[in-house]
């Protein structure tokens, strides 16, 4: 047998195996890439010769699929996969260096694969380590506190071909951080408190929620748990943590009550696709107190009638997959999942984790449905919104982690409870987390309503110049504006709280952020796929000196486009970073002003550059200058 | 039961379940789009034909019609962000309309000229994207792909093929083929296909059939697109 062959069998009894547990169902087709990956390092075109076969939908669909998520390699990359999280904390942390050290220790190129197809070195987007970063995934594992000398380790690791599970676990340590604790993080809530005193409820007075549907059409009438609870999230004033704020007992209630064909259920969703540059406490949620999110997804579905649930966990999270498996496991065991939950006969509920490969848009509720469908990531035209036709076209509920723990802690103790907590719009308390520039990153829980200042002196934050709330999308918040408040009335915040002293360049890291969006946009809408791309290259133009008064009026243009005919949030917001800066912090951008009238982005002695890497020349002769040719001025 | 909504000041009568541009379309009004095509399922993506509803914009080709919505679509401000995203498709691919074989007979060119397009205004991208001519009957140049994926849904939808889809994110999305090699004579698509027919742009080019017609005595020299309402929806 020839060896090409014997490899195509290989990878096809991979694909199979994979392909078996997944029940050979097209709807898993992310979760089967990403294992087969897992077991062949990358995408080989046999495995994909064998899913069409076994999985039976055309190549373009899967190749399609895989083109997609940035964690999906359709070439080889190698046996070690490294890649950096790329956010602009971690490059203030030194991120940069560290690369330029690996590589050099590797003899790679960044972005390529060496050539014994051993390691490649990349960057991607945030990993959700800021607070203890630099940061970098290899092979999809995390590695947090990179320093010069276990970089100059990774290396020797690498070199000497040993595998990731002989690797020091202390590389792999997580730490959770949590610096300031209150109803949540403090909670010593036990497995099933929430879920035994939703079952007891019984409407109160002054009753709120609707009663279309007993839960569970089928159940035995009269059941007034379910829709009592629904009546506590009302009262409770939730919203939903995800950033937006709708109100999670609308958001219930339309589930509740959508219509349903024959065969039809519905859904619920977490979202733990947390990809927002500097967010990490849904990391930190489900590693200390992911019973909290179980119950409160399974308060969840008791309360709209539904009977399976999905933990959407973002990729970078991939060592959090186990840990959760095993608590899924004996809440099952405990009987807080499964079959007839805690003796309410009909109550059945399960949860069933899917890993997201690599992808910030996902986040989007209607992208990450169609993920969870195992497509591409790109949002939906909406309406109809999910409440009615989500997972595959069947009511479903998407909410934020930090939403449904929330929902446990209503369920145990009451809606007029959470609603006293915080502000009279914004109820409860809010996870902040907390990186940049300060002596103590890591997650703060705060009743809402909490100043900036006030964050600034518990994380012991000094000189500082600016903080970006809510991360890119969110909004850069200068000193004259520490008193504003975290909350729906003033700033809302889906959590990152990411801190620049007055030694950071804020045109650097409105740059860093429009790369970002670059990179993350789906591509679906022109506005989106071009606009960002248009973007980061005027942003690039300024960064290389070349900016002048035009290129402003360009980028305001450009965001207005942007907001107006984007298909989703990503292209409304990936203009935020660079005008809040431009607004707070000119003298960034002033500085890089070298000319008062229009100059070319083009740089003819900048192009020459890949010439002269080429030739490894750089003397005069190799450059361009003013003098010799009219078009390339003085770089 | 017939309803109606007014699009810059016109009474527009629609159907339940039809779409804006469905509905202005039937009454003789025209609304600049690409990635809409009337036999196929909206798609949404190339935003031209964004409108303004009850004051908020959204593409009219999946915004359901309802009774008193009051639409703007002619205006200046509309039509220079349309002009923009035109300009926009210009420099991400390559669009060469003096030596492209469908000059005259461009979807993109055409609402180009609709629009007042005088310059592609951004700085190009110069992508290198190499073209198929593996098929005997037809060449593929990805050049002027715009990503409407009116090809993929026509084979998908229409021929029960699947010959197309998008692949890659961001801008780096491109079209494939349903073929290991990525060529299109390794798969089953032929010229009797619907998605043959449908491309607004130059990708899709039928071979050793170029300037038959010459250019100047093409479908748009004739008739601009959204004079006469008919030609410019129904597809080439």
């Amino acid at each position: 047998m020839a060896l090409s062959e014997m490899h195509a069998e290989a990878v096809a009894g991979i694909v199979d195996r994979v392909a078996t547990r997944y029940k050979r169902d097209p709807v898993n087709m992310l979760q089967i890439l990403r294992e087969v990956q897992e077991a062949c390092d990358w995408l080989p075109p046999e495995a994909i010769d064998r899913l069409q076969t076994v999985l039976g939908v055309p190549r373009t669909k899967i190749e399609g699929v895989a083109g997609f998520y940035s964690f999906l390699y359709t070439e080889p990359r190698g046996k070690y996969r490294i890649l950096f999280s790329d956010n602009i904390i971690d490059r203030m942390a030194g991120s940069q260096p560290l690369i330029e050290r690996l590589c050099e220790n590797l003899w790679i190129e960044p972005g390529k694969t060496s050539e014994d197809g051993l390691v490649s070195v990349d960057v991607t987007s945030c990993t959700g380590m800021c607070d203890q970063g630099p940061a970098l995934l290899v092979n999809n594992r995390a590695i947090t506190r990179l320093t010069a000398t276990r970089i100059d380790e990774i290396a020797e690791l690498v070199r000497n071909k040993t595998p990731l599970s002989e690797w020091p676990a202390d590389f792999f340590k997580v730490e959770d951080h949590v610096r300031m604790a209150d109803i949540m993080l403090g909670s010593t809530m036990q497995p099933g408190d929430g879920l035994r005193a939703a079952r007891e409820r019984t409407p109160s007075d002054g009753y709120m929620a609707s009663n279309m549907r007993s839960w569970r059409e089928g159940l035995p009438s009269g059941i007034s748990g379910p829709s009592a609870m629904l009546d506590e999230i009302k009262r409770a004033n939730l919203r939903g943590r995800g950033g937006a704020g709708f109100a999670t007992g609308l958001k219930w209630e339309a589930c509740r009550n959508a219509q349903m064909k024959p065969g039809q259920q519905r859904f619920v969703v977490c979202n733990a696709d947390e990809g927002e540059p500097g967010t990490f406490k849904d990391r930190v949620l489900l590693t200390a107190h992911a019973d909290l999110v179980f119950e409160g997804m399974t308060v969840a579905a008791y309360t709209i009638g539904a009977r399976r649930g999905f933990l959407y966990l973002r990729g970078e999270y991939h060592y959090l997959l186990e840990p959760l498996n095993a608590i899924l496991e004996r809440r099952r065991k405990e009987n807080m999942l499964g079959n007839d939950i805690l003796g309410i006969p009909g109550a059945d509920f399960e949860i069933e984790i899917h890993l997201g490969a690599g992808a910030y848009v996902c986040g989007e509720e209607s992208a990450l449905i169609e993920s969870l469908e195992g497509k591409r990531g790109t949002p939906r035209n909406r309406p109809p919104f999910p409440v009615t036709n989500g997972y595959l076209d069947q009511p479903t509920i998407v909410n934020n982690v930090e939403t449904f723990a929330a929902a446990a802690l209503i369920a145990l103790n009451g809606g007029d409870w959470y609603a006293a907590i915080g502000t009279k719009h914004s109820a409860g308390t809010k996870i902040l987390s907390v990186s940049g520039d300060c002596e103590r990153p890591g997650v703060y829980e705060y009743p809402f309503g909490v100043s900036i200042r006030q964050v600034l002196e518990d994380c012991g934050a000094k000189d500082t110049q600016a903080v970006q709330v809510s991360g890119p999308s969110g909004i850069c918040v200068g000193v004259d504006e520490f008193d504003r408040t975290i909350g729906f009335e003033d700033i809302p915040t889906a959590g990152a709280f990411m801190m620049f002293d007055q030694t950071r360049d804020m045109f650097e890291v409105a740059r860093n952020f429009v790369h970002f969006f670059q990179h993350e946009s789906c591509g679906f809408c022109t506005p989106c796929r071009v606009g960002t791309s248009l973007l980061k290259n005027l942003m690039d133009k300024l960064h290389n000196g070349h900016g002048s008064p035009y290129d402003f009026a360009e980028i305001e243009k450009l965001n207005q486009l942007l907001q107006a005919m984007s298909h989703c949030g990503l292209g409304h917001t990936a203009c935020n970073p660079v005008l809040d800066t431009i607004a707070k912090f000119r003298p960034a951008y002033d500085q890089r002003m070298e000319h008062d009238e229009f100059k070319p982005a083009f740089d003819l002695d900048r192009a020459l550059s890949e010439a002269r890497q080429m030739t490894r020349r750089d003397d005069p002769g190799a450059h361009i200058t003013g003098h010799n040719v009219a078009l390339g001025e003085e770089a | 039961m017939s309803h109606t909504f007014t699009l810059d000041g016109k009474t527009i009568p629609f159907e339940d379940g039809q779409t804006i541009i469905q509905a202005a379309s039937k009454a003789g009004v025209f609304i600049p789009h690409l990635c809409y095509h009337p036999e196929f399922k909206p798609h949404g993506s190339c935003k031209l034909c964004t409108v303004k509803v009850n004051g908020r914009q959204t593409a009219s080709c999946t915004m359901r019609a309802s009774a008193g919505m009051v639409v703007e679509n002619n205006t200046e401000e509309l039509n220079a962000e349309r002009r923009a995203l035109t300009q926009m498709l210009f420099v991400e691919g390559n669009h060469f309309c003096p030596s492209c074989e469908t000059s005259g007979n461009c979807q993109l060119q055409a609402t180009a000229y609709h629009l007042g397009m005088m310059s592609p205004h951004y700085d190009h991208f110069f992508p290198s994207r190499p073209v198929d001519a593996s098929h005997p009957e037809v060449l593929l140049d990805f050049n002027r792909c715009i990503l409407c994926s009116l090809c993929v849904r026509a084979s998908r939808d229409v021929d029960g093929k699947n010959v197309f889809a998008l692949s890659g994110r961001g801008i780096k999305t491109h079209l494939i083929v349903n073929a290991r090699s990525g060529n299109l004579a390794d798969t089953n698509f032929t010229l009797k296909d619907k998605a043959a027919q449908v491309c607004p742009v130059g990708v899709i080019l039928v071979k050793r059939n170029g300037f038959a017609v010459p250019i100047g005595e093409r479908r748009y020299d004739n008739v601009p697109i959204g004079d006469s309402l008919e030609t410019a929806t129904e597809g080439r």
